[in-house]
């Protein structure tokens, strides 16, 4: 096998012919006799770790149960999400509001746990927006995106939401530059070099409540910033960020972006630029964006638009910023657990960097420099370096760590994971992932004492893995059982969207916080109806309220009349249960928009604007007992101008309940 | 499969002799057992991750006076008069997390109607029934058969210790305690 790749990469065959070339061979050997009973978990068994899985263009974040692969759940985050109404409830509408106003879809790429003192804490996980670039901060007692921020001076947020040891800021660096949001916009492209910035935001996070703020930017040199960590343990204070396009070509980068043999590792004394920002280095630029919080309280989000931030010019504060020369377009940039080695794959190289934490401050401390980039110093190559990698594979990407000094890089164009000693840089093992992976994790890969045991490759082409399903197939994931000196592969699962980065972690962490309702008494919605009593239907001009409750198995009204044309209605619906696992949901006939889907406790509206004049039913979608189907209603819509009164109940032919009515 | 075979088998033969006729039963029932067999008891959805209690010392110490829960009568130590204070925030809970689908009359709604539930049931069984429903819908003969009257299972409505008092001392009040 070893030798067909090698062959192939000496004819460039790889590169005329695509992926498909890589295919390993006769893919039955990859597994192993007790692969079946190492990922088996029995039903009604839980398993033993939570798999945090981007989505990619889905704009969503997975949950999977690991060893067995099983999908727990999709949390919408930055697309709106029909069947849970994400998006589409006035309660959760200004989640996804930016300063171009309501934005539906966007491109999760990467995630990070929160962390403290190294490791995850189990309190939140972050994922970033690609597209329209963004950060969200997800909770983990609810599995709900409870803020998003929108980051100024950014053209699409890549290398993000990585984070610093204990959580103190989550980084989001532009994958494209562009001209600061202050500046003329309105300039030729192919001015880059001279109007294209490249910024880098550290956004604080909230000890206690995770709420997250802008607290500075960095302004640097116009390139691509791909993907970035937090130094940690010793390296705790800086951040290293990978670059390409240093060339600062704006058009076929495929080919004008890899002409150069090194790019950048960037390194950043964030630690320094604190002190900068105390010392009032900083300049307050003038700027829009959105900040939206979810509350669980009131179980509605806000959404505010801010207009100022803080940014620091590395040219100008020459100590933040160092760039180290590194291989050919690095992408994936990871630093070991003891944070003194910094390991940065050049995705067109034919070897992984190794680059010594220790070693850059000495570089740093004698100015062994070759010259600057863009007013920024250039740390010599050798002068950084702890050693390389040699015929590690080809196209590497992405590494993570186990708890035993090693490291496992992907390899996207050779198609396996490489197992390597961060000691001695020599490769232990590789095994074939089917097909072109991509990301990689270990469980507690990035932290400063990961968990090992398993490795997930995320890979970027299935083929005939699956069924087939058409044109498209679902991506693919495959599970590494690596407590051995050797990996070995137990499974294979499907996964939504595109995975690019995961995380894993212990399911211990988490599952003992985990919420199970909200308590009713706690409610603070101001369309609440805690209990039937206080249901009711108001009017406000063409504007129509309805308090509305929901228990097993009827809703309250469920009989409304006196809506007419032209009428905005506005369902609010209280889930009165109090128990796990029984949301209800609300659909009605013609709603332009969703359902709802509300948790007990909780209250969610619906807007409808009735198009027909008739008869509307209106049900619950979630099945929630057995007589679910009986939950259900009726709404009259009479033409505009019509003078059917007002009038709403539920069991009306009982005479105490049609008191109630008016 | 065999149990499969052996049922499709004893369908076609049901009218040959009665001697055959038993032996492929006896040969179905076999399979049944052999096919349901194993080490693994079966445990409901809530119980999942603990290990299944033993039912036949349940049904020897159940006690369907006071139901399963914590509440016994001593430790309710019910008063004859009645607590106006209590059974108002009594009446305040039940408007929340109860009157979707009980009335105060005989009346049923989704739920039977709370008139005279206090004269119908002990203290303690009402106290452990609107804290503890699963368990006791499970194995408790009272609850089963209004289940089988209601078709909705009671929902655990998440009551504190307070609240679940002073509901009872409302339901007291309903049924005219003074």
């Amino acid at each position: 096998m070893k030798n067909l790749f090698k062959m192939v990469a000496l004819t460039g065959f790889v590169a005329a012919t695509g992926l498909q070339s890589c295919k390993p061979k006769d893919t039955s050997n990859a597994v192993s006799g007790d692969a079946g009973i190492k990922a088996y978990v029995a039903p009604g068994k839980y398993d033993e770790v939570y798999n945090f899985v981007s989505g990619g263009f889905s704009g969503q974040m997975s949950v999977y149960g690991l060893p067995s692969g099983r999908l727990l759940r999709v949390i919408p985050v930055f697309s709106v999400d029909p069947e849970k109404g994400w998006g589409y409830s006035e309660e959760t509408k200004p989640m996804l509001n930016t300063s171009h106003g309501m934005v539906p879809w966007d491109d999760l790429h990467h995630v990070q746990l929160s962390k403290t003192n190294g490791e995850y804490d189990g309190k939140w996980v972050f994922g970033n927006a690609n597209n329209t670039p963004r950060v969200a901060r997800i909770d983990l007692t609810t599995f709900r995106t409870q803020e998003i921020i929108e980051l100024p001076n950014s053209g699409g947020n890549h290398s993000s939401p990585f984070i610093t040891e204990n959580t103190e800021y989550v980084v989001a660096g532009t994958r494209f530059s562009v001209p600061m949001d202050d500046a003329n916009g309105d300039v030729a492209i192919d001015t880059y070099k001279e109007n294209f910035k490249g910024t880098l935001s550290f956004i604080s996070v909230g000890k206690e409540d995770g709420k997250m703020d802008i607290a500075f930017q960095i302004q640097c040199p116009g390139v691509n910033f791909d993907l970035s960590r937090a130094g940690k343990g010793v390296s705790n204070g800086w951040f290293f960020f990978s670059c390409y396009n240093t060339e600062q070509a704006n058009t076929l980068l495929e080919v004008n972006a890899s002409q150069k043999d090194k790019d950048f590792v960037m390194a950043v004394n964030w630690k320094k630029a604190e002190e900068y920002i105390k010392a009032g280095k900083g300049r307050k630029q003038a700027v829009k964006y959105a900040h939206n919080t979810y509350s669980e309280k009131t179980h509605t989000a806000t959404s505010e638009i801010k207009t100022e931030v803080l940014v620091l010019d590395s040219k100008e504060l020459k100590d933040i910023c160092y760039f180290i020369p590194c291989p050919k377009s690095p992408h994936g940039c990871d630093v070991s657990p003891t944070g003194e080695y910094i390991v940065a794959s050049g995705k067109l190289a034919a070897v992984i960097p190794v680059f010594s934490y220790d070693k850059m401050l000495k570089a740093i401390a004698a100015k062994s420099f070759d010259g600057e980039f863009e007013g920024i110093p250039v740390i010599k190559y050798e002068s950084a370096l702890y050693g390389e990698v040699k015929k590690p594979g080809l196209g590497p990407l992405h590494t993570e760590f186990d708890a035993d000094g090693n490291a496992y890089t992907s390899m996207f164009v050779s198609s396996e994971v490489v197992k390597w000693n961060i000691k001695d840089l020599k490769v232990i093992d590789r095994q074939p992932t089917y097909y072109s992976i991509g990301h990689l994790c270990v469980v507690g890969g990035d932290t400063k004492k990961p968990t090992g045991k398993y490795l997930i490759a995320y890979n970027k082409i299935t083929k005939d893995r699956y069924l087939p399903t058409g044109p498209e197939l679902s991506q693919s994931a495959q599970l590494f059982d690596i407590s051995g000196e050797k990996m070995k592969l137990i499974l294979d699962f499907p996964t939504i969207g595109e995975p690019h980065y995961a995380q894993a972690v212990l399911a211990s962490v988490i599952k003992d916080k985990s919420v199970k309702m909200f308590k009713i008494e706690e409610n603070a919605h101001p369309y609440a109806a805690k209990g039937e009593k206080e249901t009711k239907v108001v009017r406000e001009g063409n504007k129509v309220h309805v308090y509305m409750t929901a228990i097993r198995s009827h809703l309250t009204p469920d009989n409304i009349e006196g809506i007419k044309m032209g009428d905005e209605v506005y369902f609010h619906v209280t889930n009165l249960e109090q128990d796990w696992d029984v949301p209800h949901g609300f659909a009605i006939k013609g709603a332009d928009n969703a359902e709802l889907l509300i948790m007990p406790g909780e209250t969610q509206t619906l807007k409808w604007v009735p198009t027909k004049v008739g008869i509307s039913p209106m049900y619950c979608t979630d099945f929630c007992s057995a007589l679910h189907q009986e939950m259900t209603g009726y709404v009259r819509v009479s033409p505009a101008g019509s003078n059917v009164p007002l009038k709403f109940g539920t069991g009306i032919t009982k005479p105490e309940v049609a008191a109630a009515s008016k | 499969m065999i149990f499969y075979w052996n049922f499709a088998l004893k369908l076609t033969l049901t009218d040959i002799i009665m001697k055959t006729f038993k032996v492929i039963a006896s040969l179905t029932i076999a399979a049944i057992f052999s096919s349901c067999g194993g080490e693994d008891k079966p445990t409901t959805a809530t119980a999942a991750q603990e290990e299944p209690q033993s039912m036949v010392k349940d049904a020897e110490t159940y006690d369907p006076k006071r139901g399963e829960g914590k509440y016994t009568a001593e430790l309710l130590a019910l008063s004859d008069k009645l607590d106006e204070a209590q059974a108002k925030i009594g009446e305040d809970a039940s408007n929340v997390k109860c009157t979707s689908c009980h009335k105060m009359t005989d009346e049923k709604l989704v739920g039977p109607g709370w008139k005279d539930v206090t004269k119908r049931r002990t203290g303690e069984w009402i106290m452990n029934f609107i804290t503890n429903p699963d368990p006791m819908i499970d194995k408790d003969p009272e609850a089963q058969a209004m289940l089988e009257l209601c078709l909705v299972r009671m929902p655990n409505q998440s009551l504190t210790d307070d609240e679940a008092r002073a509901i009872l001392e409302y339901m007291r009040k309903v049924d005219g305690l003074k």
